[in-house]
C-alpha cells in the first residue's frame, strides 16, 4: 500500500540496458522540475517552509518534494499481499487502492526476489533512490516478508532510502522495528478520525483473531492510526499521510483529519481523489459512489493548505516498478530473468550521477527566481490562472500536444507559479476513441486552464482549443517552464491592466479515473 | 469437517497461511489450499476460524460438504 507518487520514466520502446541509460538520461526523470524556491514548489514543500533537517531528508525524494519528483524516481515492490482491513474503495483483486488504483495487479515477488529486483533496476538507472513497500495488501500485516526485503537490501544498497505505506492497524506493535531498519518515512492512510465517518467507509477490521465490523472497528482503527502516528514522530521518522476524498463521506470530515494529523506531527498531507467505477469491482465503484471533481479537490487541497504542506503532484501511479521502467521494459525485469542476472551495484557511478542532477535543479531555480523578481510589485494580487503544460520532463515546455499522456497543471499569480498537480489524459488516447473524441475529452481534462503550453500543435486541435476559450502556446518551446509561465502571466496581466481583456474565472474540469500507465 | 477454500474466489492474497494455527494452508499453483488432515476449525485455538475472518472475498474460505466425515455425519452439522 503506497500511494507515493511514481516517477514513470517512461522508457517503453528501448530494446536494452544502454538503450534505456540514454532515455533516462534525456528525461532526467520525468515532469517540470519545480525550482526548490518557495512559492513553486508542487508540495509547498520548498526548501524555505521545512526545517532544515526535515529538508534533508526529503529533498531527493520524489513522493515527497515535488521538486525531487522531476529529478529522482522510486520504485516499488510487492511483497505483502495479506491485508488486515477492508476497505469499501479496494477490491481485493487487486492492488491496493490506497496507493495505486483498483483495477492493476502488481507482481507478487518473494523478498529475495524484490531484493534482487530492486538492485537490478538501481543498478540501471541511477536516478532510483527510494524504495517503497506497496500494496497489494498492508506492509504491516505481512511484517516477516515486509522487514526481509528491507533488510536484504539495506545490506548491499545502503544508499537507496526505504519508506513504507500502512492503513496503521498494526503500526503501534511494529514501530520499533521500523526505526531498527532505518526506515525514514512512513504513509499513513488516514480516511477518517471520528469512527461514524469510518463505519462507512471501513466494513470490518481483522484485530486480536476476529473480525471486528461497523463503528467499533473504525474506532480500534482510528485510535492506533493516532497513536502509531504519534509514535513514529516522537521517534523522528517522517510521517505522511493520506487522505482518500470521498464526496459526502469525508469530504467536509478531512479538514479535521488534517488538523489531527498536523497537531500529531505528520510533515506532509496528501488528499487523493476516490477513483471509482462499477468495473474495478468494489464498493464504492458498484454502489455508485462519484469520485470529486478537480474543482472540489483543489477547494479541499487550499482549505488544508494553510495548515500546512500539501502534497498535490502525487498521480497515484500504480505501485510496483513496472511503472518506472515502462510497459514494454518490464519483460526485460521479470523475475525469471531477474534470478538469472548478475547484478554488480555501483555506488560510484550512482553518486557521480546524483550530483549531475543537483546541478541541472539550480539551473532551473535560478532562472524561475530571475523571472519571478521582475513580476514583483506589478499589483493585481487577487488574479490567477491556471496553465497546463505539456512536458516530458526536465523542467521544460518540451511535448507535443498530440502526444501527451497527461498535462501539468500551474497556478499563475503574482506569488509567481505554483504547480497544483497532474491531469492525466493518456487513457483518452487509446481504446479506438477518434481524434476528435480524444481531443473533447483532453479538453475537459484542461477546461479549467486559460493557456496551454506545448512545444508544437497541430493547427485543428489549435482551432478547437481557442474555441473552448483555452490559449495555446508554442512559444516557449524547449523553455524552462516555470521562467515561461510568468513572462506569460506578466503579459496577461497587461493586457487585463490596458482593457484588451477581461479576467474571469474558468469552469470546472473532470479527473480521469483509472490508473496511471504509460503506454 | 474441516474448510476449503474455493479457488475460483481465491485472490491468493496469502493472508490466511499466516492466520491459521495449523499451519494447515499453503499455497499451490498459485491459489491457497486446506490441508484437510491439519485443519481443525480452529476448534480448540480460537472462537472463529481464523481464515474465515481474515479472508477478503466472503464465502471463499467455507466448510467442505464433499468430505466423508461430514457425509456420515448425516450433513446435519
Ligand atoms: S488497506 Fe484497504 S485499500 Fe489497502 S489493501 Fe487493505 S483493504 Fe485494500
Ligand atoms: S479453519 Fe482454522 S485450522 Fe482450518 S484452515 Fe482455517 S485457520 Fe486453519
Ligand atoms: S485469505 Fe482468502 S483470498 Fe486470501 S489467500 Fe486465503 S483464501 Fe485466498
Amino acid at each position: 500500500m503506497d500511494s507515493l507518487a511514481t516517477e514513470t520514466v517512461d522508457i517503453g520502446g528501448a530494446q536494452n540496458i544502454d538503450e534505456v541509460m540514454q532515455k533516462v538520461a534525456e528525461h532526467k526523470g520525468c515532469g517540470t522540475s519545480g525550482g526548490s524556491g518557495k512559492a513553486s514548489c508542487g508540495t509547498g514543500a520548498g526548501e524555505n517552509d521545512l526545517p532544515q533537517e526535515i529538508w534533508d531528508k526529503v529533498k531527493n525524494h520524489p513522493c515527497y518534494s515535488e521538486e525531487a519528483h522531476h529529478h529522482y524516481a522510486r520504485m516499488h515492490v510487492a511483497v505483502a499481499p495479506a491485508c488486515n482491513i477492508q476497505c469499501n474503495y479496494c477490491n481485493r483483486k487487486y492492488d491496493c487502492a490506497n496507493e495505486s488504483r483498483p483495477g492493476v495487479v502488481s507482481e507478487k515477488l518473494t523478498p529475495e526476489q524484490a531484493s534482487k529486483k530492486v538492485l537490478a533496476v538501481a543498478s540501471t538507472i541511477p536516478q532510483m533512490t527510494v524504495l517503497g513497500i506497496a500494496g497489494p495488501g498492508d506492509p504491516l500485516a505481512n511484517p516477516e516478508k515486509t522487514f526481509k526485503t528491507f533488510e536484504l537490501i539495506a545490506k548491499t544498497a545502503p544508499d537507496i532510502k526505504l519508506c513504507l505505506s500502512t492503513n496503521g492497524l498494526a503500526l503501534p506493535q511494529h514501530v520499533d522495528t521500523i526505526a531498527k531498519f532505518n526506515v525514514d518515512h512512513v504513509t499513513i492512510t488516514i480516511n477518517m478520525v471520528d469512527p461514524d465517518i469510518g463505519a462507512q467507509i471501513y466494513p470490518w477490521i481483522f484485530w486480536n483473531r476476529k473480525r471486528i465490523f461497523g463503528r467499533e472497528a473504525a474506532e480500534i482503527l482510528t485510535e492506533h492510526q493516532m497513536r502509531g502516528l504519534e509514535m513514529l514522530t516522537e521517534r523522528g521518522i517522517l510521517c505522511k499521510v493520506n487522505s482518500v476524498m470521498i464526496p459526502g463521506i469525508n469530504d467536509k470530515h478531512l479538514v479535521e483529519v488534517n488538523k489531527a494529523v498536523k497537531s500529531r506531527g505528520a510533515f506532509l498531507h496528501n488528499i487523493m481523489p476516490l477513483i471509482s467505477s462499477p468495473e474495478h469491482g468494489t464498493v464504492f465503484g458498484l454502489n455508485g459512489q462519484r469520485g470529486p471533481t478537480a474543482q472540489e479537490l483543489k477547494a479541499l487541497q487550499d482549505s488544508c493548505e494553510g495548515e500546512m504542506n500539501m502534497m498535490r503532484h502525487c498521480r497515484q501511479c500504480r505501485a510496483d516498478a513496472v511503472g518506472l521502467l515502462g510497459e514494454d521494459r518490464s519483460a526485460e525485469f521479470t523475475t525469471d530473468k531477474i534470478m538469472a542476472m548478475e547484478v554488480t551495484y555501483d555506488l560510484e557511478s550512482r553518486q557521480a550521477y546524483q550530483a549531475q542532477v543537483e546541478i541541472e535543479r539550480q539551473k532551473v531555480a535560478a532562472a524561475k527566481n530571475a523571472e519571478l523578481n521582475t513580476l514583483a510589485g506589478e499589483g493585481n494580487e487577487d488574479i490567477k490562472i491556471l496553465i497546463a503544460v505539456a512536458t516530458k520532463g526536465s523542467g521544460r515546455v518540451n511535448e507535443h500536444f498530440g502526444h501527451a499522456k497527461e498535462f501539468q497543471i500551474y497556478e499563475l499569480s503574482t506569488k509567481g507559479a505554483k504547480f497544483i498537480g497532474h491531469r492525466r489524459v493518456d487513457l483518452y488516447c487509446q481504446g479506438g476513441y477518434g481524434e476528435e473524441d480524444s481531443l473533447e475529452t483532453i479538453i475537459r481534462a484542461i477546461n479549467d486552464c486559460t493557456a496551454v503550453f506545448v512545444a508544437k500543435i497541430g493547427g485543428c486541435p489549435k482551432n478547437d482549443l481557442v474555441k473552448a476559450g483555452i490559449d495555446p502556446v508554442d512559444e516557449f518551446a524547449f523553455e524552462f517552464i516555470e521562467q515561461s509561465a510568468i513572462t506569460y502571466f506578466k503579459r496577461y496581466l497587461d493586457k487585463v491592466n490596458s482593457g484588451e481583456i477581461v479576467h474571469a474565472e474558468r469552469g470546472d474540469a473532470t479527473l480521469r479515473q483509472g490508473a496511471f500507465i504509460t503506454a | 469437517m474441516t474448510y476449503k477454500i474455493v479457488a475460483s474466489q481465491c485472490t491468493s492474497c496469502s493472508a490466511c497461511e499466516a492466520e491459521c494455527p495449523n499451519v494447515a494452508i499453503s499455497e499451490k499453483n498459485g491459489t491457497f489450499v486446506i490441508n484437510p488432515k491439519k485443519c481443525t476449525e480452529c476448534i480448540g485455538y480460537f472462537d472463529v476460524p481464523q481464515c474465515v475472518a481474515v479472508c477478503p472475498v466472503d464465502d471463499t474460505c467455507v466448510i467442505d460438504t464433499s468430505l466423508p466425515r461430514y457425509q456420515a455425519a448425516g450433513g446435519a452439522a
